[in-house]
């Protein structure tokens, strides 16, 4: 979780991303943090995300993208 | 010859009345549609006596937006397009420079559009368009309009801090649109996916020449190109076929390996601008639709759209750039060395442009005009005024146009044109903000602000956000305990590169505040 954290933080260290659970739905990400966390995602945890991971479910909040790595991480 | 731009709308409600011309894939509005509401919006500016003025238009991404447009420019009046996603200080600052007696909104923006309407009267869009028609008005409104009248100002960066507002006339519209429709082969059987936002000049690109063809526009919603798969399925759903977009979101789907899952196959005419696009990112493009028309398009605000293009027609290299190529028919391209002379085959220099779609200049600030909108260096017998864009461009051995850098400190981010002295500019605004300098990684994409002071982080961050539009926030801030300077003691940007890429540190100094 601290890893995710801190990839999140790093782009915006304004938002409390233990609790913020509407990331996307309040539009705190843009396209361009998405491929940003795509890419961070995959050089830190030695992943590909895969295109049909990449939707709202998976970026609204830091549990659900931990959520998404560690199920990744499993395949 | 055209005059008006509504003379394509009026062509088009006759030759295609209900079919679709804009829609973002939950409305639709016909072509019939979009001139009732334009007639009765333009009835009420002009039954209030507006003429020749701006009316500032606030609304949703959504195609009554576009009606609206058509509604001020009936009136005889000039759209000013504000948006949602732009800081409510820069709403101001735009309202100030242009003082609206009317803006238009919507039941979506008003509550936002309440708070900076202080000294414009708030109409609502849904109240205006059962306005009854007058056509007695409107057709004598219709024949004062000359083809030098405005149709719209929209706003850019401005090093100041100020953004300024480019003017268009309705000459360098048609102009424009005339030799777009060619070069992108527009018909009847086009459906275009629009990316770029309502409130830039770049949609123009889809929304005027529909008028003209009978073609259709999907204006596609913005959260969708935050996910791309959902875009491509989206793009093949509606069978869209011509996309304008800018270079970010066509390597958003190309980056993330949407390609490799899902091909949006409807596609046949795909054209891109505003930034170079990745040979590597291009060529997955080309691999997934192999029989698809690419074009590369260029050209800034004050010209009106896009005005010169290349369409790739060979294999590049990856270390090759795409070039811009050629001038649409009508303008001319032509490049100044520093010493004032023309630029030879292979030589850099100054990027100027002339012709019809060049703009009556930044409204309401002749100084800012008059530094870029100068006499043709090459003509010293008569005047005529051509825009200088502060690119530096060559040409190269097959005589076509390749971009090569900015001369000052403007970038292209995401698709847009910033002036990094613009978030210096903001930063500043803060007594707590000592001094600040901005850079932009170009391999990374990203902007870097540097700066000194008691402030920190999250309060300067809490400030941008307050005054600039999202596309201009900087990826990361660095806090120095002092800025690396000049001999003429200015901020030195290229060593504020340096003690970024070093992680904070230059020839054994350690700049980055330790306390």
């Amino acid at each position: 979780m601290e890893q995710i954290l801190e990839i999140l933080n790093d782009l915006h260290p304004e938002v409390d991303f233990t609790t913020q659970t509407g990331l996307i739905d309040n539009k705190i990400l843009d396209s361009f943090d998405i491929v940003s966390i795509v890419t961070e995602i995959s050089n830190e945890f030695d992943i590909a995300v895969p295109a049909e991971e990449i939707i709202p479910d998976n970026f609204n909040s830091a549990q659900s993208l931990q959520a998404m790595i560690d199920r990744l991480l499993d395949e | 010859m055209r005059i008006n731009i509504l003379e394509y709308l009026d062509q088009a409600a006759v030759e295609y009345g209900s079919k679709i011309a804009y829609s973002d894939g939950i409305d639709d509005m016909s072509f019939a549609e979009v001139q009732e509401k334009s007639l009765a919006i333009g009835s009420y500016l002009a039954g209030a006596g507006i003429r020749r003025k701006p009316v500032a238009v606030f609304m949703r991404r959504h195609p009554s937006t576009v009606s609206a447009y058509f509604g001020v420019v009936t009136a005889g009046c000039f759209y000013i397009p504000l948006d949602e996603e732009m800081p409510a200080f820069r709403i101001e600052l735009i309202l100030e420079n242009i003082k609206p007696e009317i803006i238009i909104c919507d039941n979506h923006t008003q509550k936002q559009a309440e708070k900076f309407a202080l000294s414009s009267k708030l109409v609502l869009f849904e109240d205006l368009i059962s306005t009854e028609i007058n056509p007695e008005l409107l057709a004598e409104v219709r024949s004062s309009v000359i083809d030098t009248d405005l149709v719209y100002i929209v706003f850019t960066s401005g090093s100041t801090g100020v953004p300024k507002g480019v003017a268009a006339c309705h000459r360098n519209v048609i102009d424009y649109i005339e030799q777009l429709t060619d070069i992108l082969q527009v018909n009847e059987n086009t459906v275009f996916g629009n990316q770029t936002p309502l409130y830039l000049d770049a949609c123009l690109k889809e929304l005027i020449p529909v008028l003209k063809t009978g073609a259709k526009t999907y204006i596609i919603p913005k959260q969708l190109f935050l996910f791309p798969l959902k875009l491509v399925e989206y793009i093949n759903e509606h069978k869209i076929n011509t996309v304008c977009w800018v270079v970010t979101a066509l390597t958003m789907i190309s980056g993330l390996k949407v390609l490799e899952k899902s091909v949006p196959s409807s596609l046949h005419t795909i054209a891109f601008a505003s930034e170079v696009f990745p040979i590597r990112q291009f060529k997955l493009w080309k691999q997934a639709l192999p029989q698809a028309r690419f074009i590369n398009f260029y050209g800034p605000t004050e010209t009106t759209g896009v005005c010169c293009f290349y369409e790739v027609d060979r294999d590049f290299g990856d270390d090759e750039m795409i070039p811009i190529g050629k001038p649409f028919a009508n303008r001319e391209i032509f490049l100044i060395k520093e010493d004032g002379s023309s630029a030879q085959i292979g030589e850099v220099g100054e990027i100027y442009i002339r012709g019809s779609s060049i703009t009556h200049g930044y409204y309401g600030d002749f100084v800012r005009t008059s530094e870029a909108f100068v006499q043709n260096p090459l003509n010293e017998m008569y005047p005529e005024l051509v825009y200088k864009t502060g690119d530096l461009g060559r040409i190269n051995e097959e005589g076509q146009l390749v971009f090569v850098s900015r001369k000052d400190y403007q970038i292209k981010h995401m698709g847009q044109r910033i002036e990094l002295g613009e978030i210096e500019s903001a930063a500043s605004s803060s007594e707590k903000t000592g001094l600040v300098g901005c850079i932009y990684d170009k391999d990374k994409k990203r902007i870097i602000l540097f700066y000194t002071g008691e402030q920190d982080d999250v309060s300067l961050r809490n400030l941008l956000t307050e005054k600039l539009p999202r596309y201009m926030l900087p990826a990361r801030l660095i806090h120095l305990s002092e800025l690396p300077l000049t001999g003429n003691k200015k901020i030195d940007r290229n060593e504020l590169m340096n003690i970024y890429k070093n992680g904070g540190k230059l020839n054994g100094t350690d700049f980055r505040n330790t306390e």
